[in-house]
Formats: C-alpha cells, structure tokens, sequence
C-alpha cells in the first residue's frame, strides 16, 4: 500500500474506495433495476442482460443504480423482463431484453431519463 | 473497482463468532464460486450489528435483508432463492417479538428504529479489516480537517462546546480534561485509550474496536494534536482477541499508509500508537492503575492528584479517554460541536451504547440518544421481558452501579438522573432482573466481584467489601440478625468516603441501592427467614403437593440425587435430606405439583 502523503491523495482514496461501500447506503433514493430470473428468464437469456447492465453501470461509473432479481411473474413469454424504477416515478418494464438493449436502456433511461417506448411491455 | 450488485455481510464479532459466523462465512464463499456468482456478489465481514442473541446474522445489500440465526446449511438455499432468484428468504428473516411479523429491512426493525447510531456508526457497514471502507466512509476526513484548518485550541474548544463526557463511568467532560493536558508544563505529553473494559456484561468498547478500530485511532491523533502530543497507547484486554487482532492490522495499515508515523499527509504532524495487554485485572480500568500497568508496573491505584493530566504516563502530562468517548470524536470534529450538542439533554449530550443483558429478549448491544427513557430500551428496543415475567429491576453502571427499580422505570438515561437513582451511567452495562431475580442475592453477586477483584492497597476496599460481604452471605444464608442492615449501611458509607480508588469508593452502590429500594426484601431474609424471589436455596424448600400430583414419575427422573419416590399413579414425596434445591423437578412438573416454599 502506498502512503498517502497529502490531503488531496486522502480525498482521490476516498473516492475510490466509495464503492466498496456504496452499496450499503442510501439504498432507498436511487434507481433500481430488478432483472427477472426465474427458470423462463434465466432460460431467455437474463443472465447476459443483467451482466451487461452490470457492466454498463461499472463502465459509466454510476453510484445510484442497484441491481436486484426477482422470480417469475407469470410473463414468461417476454422473458427476459427488466424493471426500472426510479425515486418518486412509476415502474417501466421492458420486454424481450438483450445485451445490446440492456445497454441502451442504462444509457437512455437510466442516464438520460428518455423512457424507450418500443420495448416497454405492450398491453395486453 | 469491480462493481457487485450484491453485498453479503456476515457479522464476525465475538458474539457472532462464538454462534459459528466463521463457517457461514466460508459457506458463503464456496456457494457464491460454485455458482460462478464470484464477480458479482460480494462477501464482507463485518462489526457487531446489535442483535448478538440471534447470532449469527447476515445482512445482504442492496435490500438490506436481515437474517438471523443463519447456519452454514442456510447458505445454498440463501444463495439458489435470494442471490439468484431474488426471492427473499422469508423463514429466516428477524422476526418482531410482539407482532410476529417477519420484517424484511433491518431499518423497519423496533430494535433499530430508536436507535441513533454515532459510536457504532461503522459497526457492521464497513469491513474493519480494510482501511480503505474506513476511509470511504469519511475516515481520516476530521484527522485531515484539525491538520489542515483547526489550531489545537480551537480543537479543545470544539470538544468542549460539544458538550461530550467521558463515556467510561465517571461522565468527566472531554473537553476539559484536554484542556488541563494541553495547559500542563512538557514537550512530552501522551495520550492513552482505555479498553480495558470489566464490568461483568458490559461489551461496547470491545464491539467498537472489533466493527471500527480506525475511528479510536482517528481520534487519539486528534487528541495528540490538540494536547501536543506524539505517542499513543491503547490498553486493551488480552482476553478480547478478536478486538486485539483488528487493532494492530489497522495499527499496521495506518503506519503503511502513512496514516500514523512522521509527517502524516504532509503537514508535519508526527503520531504513532502502540498497544499494551491488559492481563484482566478489573482495577487495571482505573485510570491510575492503567498507567501503572502500561509501565510494566503492578497495576494499582494512587491517590490523585497529581491526575494524570499533570503527572501521568511516565510522569508526562497525559490524557486518558474511554474507547467509545474516542470514537464520538471525529464525528464532532466532521458535524460540528452545535451538531452533537443537538442531540441529548441539557447536561449530558450525544449519544450513550449499552450492553442490554439478562432477562431480556433483545440481548445486545444498543445506541440510544441521552435522555431516551429506560422503558423505551428495555420494552421497545429490548422487546420486553421473556416468557410473560414482570419486571423487577435494571442493573446500570456494573458493579459501581445500582439498582433501579419499576418506580422509574420512566427516568431518562442521563449522567444525573441515574446517580441520583443511586446508580451511575458507568461503562453502559444494562443487565434486566425478573420477578425471580433476588436482590440481596444480586448485591452479594456484584460484592462478590469486587472483593475479588479488590487490589488490597488501601484497607477499606479489602476489608470494608469484604465484612460486607460476610454479612450478606450470613443473611442469604438464612442467619441474618437483626441490625444487619444498618450495619451494611454504616459500612458502605465508611468504604465510599475512605477508599482510594473509584473501584473502592463505589463498590458499595450495588448493595446500598438494593436496601433502598427493597429493603422489604432484606427484611423478609432477615426477619421472616424468607426470599420472596425463591432464589437463595437456603431459604427455600421443594415440596409435592399431593392433590396435584398424578405419580407420573418424569420428577424421579430428572432429579440428579435421587431425592424424589413414590408409586406410580400415586403422590410422591422428596426427601429433603437428598434434596440439592436444583430446580429441575420444578421445571419438569407438567401438573404444576412441585411447590417452592
């Protein structure tokens, strides 16, 4: 380990080091995506979606967005489902995700608060 | 940095060590590779998270769910439902003691809700064996803050206004006592922490150098800043040696980091800490012995003054503080002295930890502003008391403390109001007694430490605990005379106003706040030969009562001695010749047929 030898070097540690903690504060006022991952979602692929999220999220550096799963709510047909929901708006499912949409959803939903209408579940 | 989505948390203090969190640990760790779930899910160990009777727990981010009494055989089904499938796992989440309902949050838990957590504000958050959580979380911010924007007065000053007292016992104000530090006369100067924590059922300082050793390190610089000081020593018990071993890795990672040592982060300041091991000898926590006992002295007291202030380690101006009053101090120097002054009441502020034990159902360790009333710890934190028994009395302050009974049960828990009380704040144990607790037995209990742990230096504290002592023993016995409480009375004043030390002076509390406060009960031993609570097997005989019993014969079984006979289907009889007054036919009876009398 090195020795910190300035207050300016304490604070780039600190800022570092937020994300080994990050996790367990705050929970309540960020974003949460909840990947479905029952048998039908792991079976559709929710495993590459979520990792890809998960990658995304890493790659941009965002310390508001919390991945969690859940099991299957009976759509197993648009498996893989994905849910975003941010503080204070209602929840936004998306159908049928993939790496390459997982992707576009942190970048334009997450990030840039454009909801992507074409993959939000249909009414049925 | 590698991003995980989960964060498990395995609760390895000792409590939870002791109920096996080491295998849930390393279960945790093989299911997670198995699973190929490695890069994902993170598993972190942790500090004391309150609820060591429940050990041991695991909390798992970002949910915060809380489970309790997880065995390592859990762990694949916690990882398959929860980990994978997001499911939580609902059989063993904390289960609230009134309502019954399983609650999925630790922040929706009665036993955390008035809680305020400033001492214990990293317990079971960060990883106390990796600096940099420490760090994450604003650790070293106030170190850097005093280097770089406060003079060493101005230090003092900020702990003064901050209104915090010693959390060790005595409630001395910090700020003062630095002040006197600084003032005095000497190049040399040192500052010790005291961590040799005693009272029977107290455990907060261990907890706190077990889930954040940094923040007592943190702090001793501050101090030696302020008070113009170099060298620390921490005098912590070799029987804690969990809190030993986190201490010298954060010891080691500070020095590596340059975090302790010559010319902390740039700006001249030199400070470097050692430890010292207590071997267990409960005066060693007075102050004056402590500083015998770092200098490889025998560790007793001396009259004061000189305090220590003045003439103290090595005869240097030294201050010495409390683990938790330590731990209070970078976030005053972070928040601000108005900040702390904010919470609490008008003469004691901030925030006090408590070890809660007995005959409570939330045993643990628990952080409650000043003021918060002694019903709310024990009925809304604690969860009240187990199997439908009535309260009795809550023992505060260790075996300097005292007993208060149900009458003020609506005090709130200041420095003051307890002394009044006849009890003290002491280090923060908090043992809850039953309708079947005895109180002259519990004052013989806490004499019986003292006299043990007496150092024998001055008369009244080696004599005076210990013809106290006879005569409780005489009276729990069953030949107490009359005039013995008045006498025990007359002692207990003697010994307060005469012995030398704070261990001496306050020995007799136990025993006089009980004759206060149940002095019927001292009566009934003395003069009826009587204990009401039937826990001074003296006093007590077992008997069958024959219209109740059924002559089932679980009664002979269980009994050790083979005390108890009679035929079957007909009422048995024990012989009290044989009859060692264990309880245990009392227990077994499913008639209700066993009397104690």
């Amino acid at each position: 380990m090195a020795v910190i030898k300035s207050i300016e070097e304490l604070e780039k540690i600190r800022d570092q080091a937020k994300d080994l903690i990050n996790l367990r504060k705050d929970n309540e006022t960020k974003t949460r995506v909840v990947v479905g991952m029952g048998t039908c979602g792991i079976a559709a692929g929710a495993r590459q979606a979520m990792l890809a999220i998960l990658d995304e999220i890493k790659k941009r550096n965002l310390d508001n967005v919390i991945v969690t799963e859940t099991g299957c709510i009976g759509l197993c047909k648009y498996e893989p489902l994905v849910d975003v929901i941010k503080p204070n708006q209602p929840k936004v499912t998306y159908v049928n995700v993939n790496d390459e949409k997982a992707r576009q959803i942190v970048v334009k939903h997450i990030i840039n608060n454009q909801v992507i209408d074409d993959w939000v579940i249909p009414n049925i | 940095m590698e991003i995980y989505r989960a964060h498990v948390l395995v609760c390895k203090g000792t409590g939870c060590t002791a109920s096996g969190s080491e295998n849930v640990m390393e279960a945790f760790q093989k299911e997670i590779e198995k699973r190929g779930l490695s890069k994902e899910v993170r598993v972190v160990q942790t500090g004391c998270l309150g609820l060591c009777e429940l050990g041991p727990n695991v909390l798992i981010y970002p949910e915060g769910s809380y489970y309790c009494r997880v065995k390592a055989e859990d762990i694949p089904e916690i990882v398959e439902e929860h980990l994978v499938k997001g499911r939580i796992v609902e059989r063993l989440l904390y289960k609230e003691h009134l309502t019954e309902e399983r609650l999925r949050s630790l922040t929706d838990i009665d036993f955390y809700k008035k809680q305020k957590r400033i001492a214990l504000r990293n317990c079971g958050l960060i990883n106390p064996e990796v600096i940099e959580e420490y760090i994450a979380n604003d650790g070293y911010k106030a170190l850097a803050k005093v280097l770089t924007q406060m003079k060493p007065q101005e230090v003092i000053d900020e702990v003064k206004k901050s209104g915090l007292r010693g959390r060790g016992g005595g409630g001395f104000p910090t700020g003062n006592k630095w002040q006197f530090a600084a003032n005095a006369k000497g190049d040399i100067k040192y500052v010790v922490c005291n961590a040799d924590e005693g009272d029977p059922g107290a455990f907060m300082d261990r907890s706190v150098l077990e889930g954040d050793p940094h923040s007592v390190l943190e702090a001793m610089e501050i101090a030696g800043y302020a008070i113009g000081a170099q060298e620390g020593y921490i005098y912590v018990r070799a029987e804690y040696p969990i809190a030993v071993k986190r201490l010298e890795i954060a010891i080691n990672q500070a020095r590596e980091r340059g975090l302790l040592g010559k010319n902390i982060l740039g700006t001249g300041f030199n400070f470097d800490i050692f430890l010292r091991l207590g071997s267990g000898a409960f005066v060693c926590g007075e102050e004056t012995a402590l500083l015998a006992s770092v200098e490889g002295r025998r560790g007793e007291p001396r009259p004061r003054p000189p305090f220590p202030a003045n003439e103290g380690l090595w005869g240097k101006p030294t201050i010495i503080n409390n683990v938790e009053t330590y731990a209070n101090i970078p976030p005053i120097i972070l928040n601000g002295s108005d900040w702390f002054a904010s919470i609490g009441t008008e003469r004691s502020k901030g925030t006090k930890v408590f070890a809660v034990g007995g005959k409570i159902n939330n045993t643990g360790l628990v952080e409650i502003p000043m003021g918060t009333t002694l019903r709310e710890v024990i009925y809304e934190i604690g969860g009240g008391i187990p199997n439908g028994k009535k309260f009795k009395a809550v023992q505060t302050g260790g075996p300097s403390g005292g007993c208060i009974p149900a009458s003020l049960l609506d005090m709130p828990i200041e420095y003051d109001t307890l002394v009044q009380a006849g009890s003290m704040m002491g280090s923060g144990g908090m043992i809850v007694m039953d309708e079947d607790n005895c109180m002259v037995d519990i004052a013989k209990f806490f004499l019986t430490f003292t006299q043990d742990e007496s150092c024998g230096k001055c008369p009244p504290c080696r004599i005076g605990t210990k013809r106290m002592l006879e005569i409780l023993e005489r009276i729990t016995n069953g030949e107490g005379k009359e005039g013995d409480i008045e006498l025990l009375e007359n002692l207990a004043k003697s010994i307060k106003a005469s012995a030398l030390c704070g261990l001496g002076q306050t020995a007799p509390n136990p025993v006089l706040s009980t004759i206060r406060y149940f002095r019927d009960e001292y009566e009934a031993h003395i003069k009826e030969k009587r204990c009401p609570a039937g826990a001074c097997k003296a006093l007590i005989h077992y008997e069958v009562m024959a219209d109740k019993c059924r002559g089932c014969g679980l009664c002979v079984k269980v009994c050790p001695t083979g005390a108890i006979s009679g035929e079957r289907k007909q009422p048995h009889v024990i012989d009290q010749e044989k009859c060692i007054k264990c309880n245990s036919c009392f227990d077994r009876c499913p008639f209700g047929a066993i009397k104690k009398a």
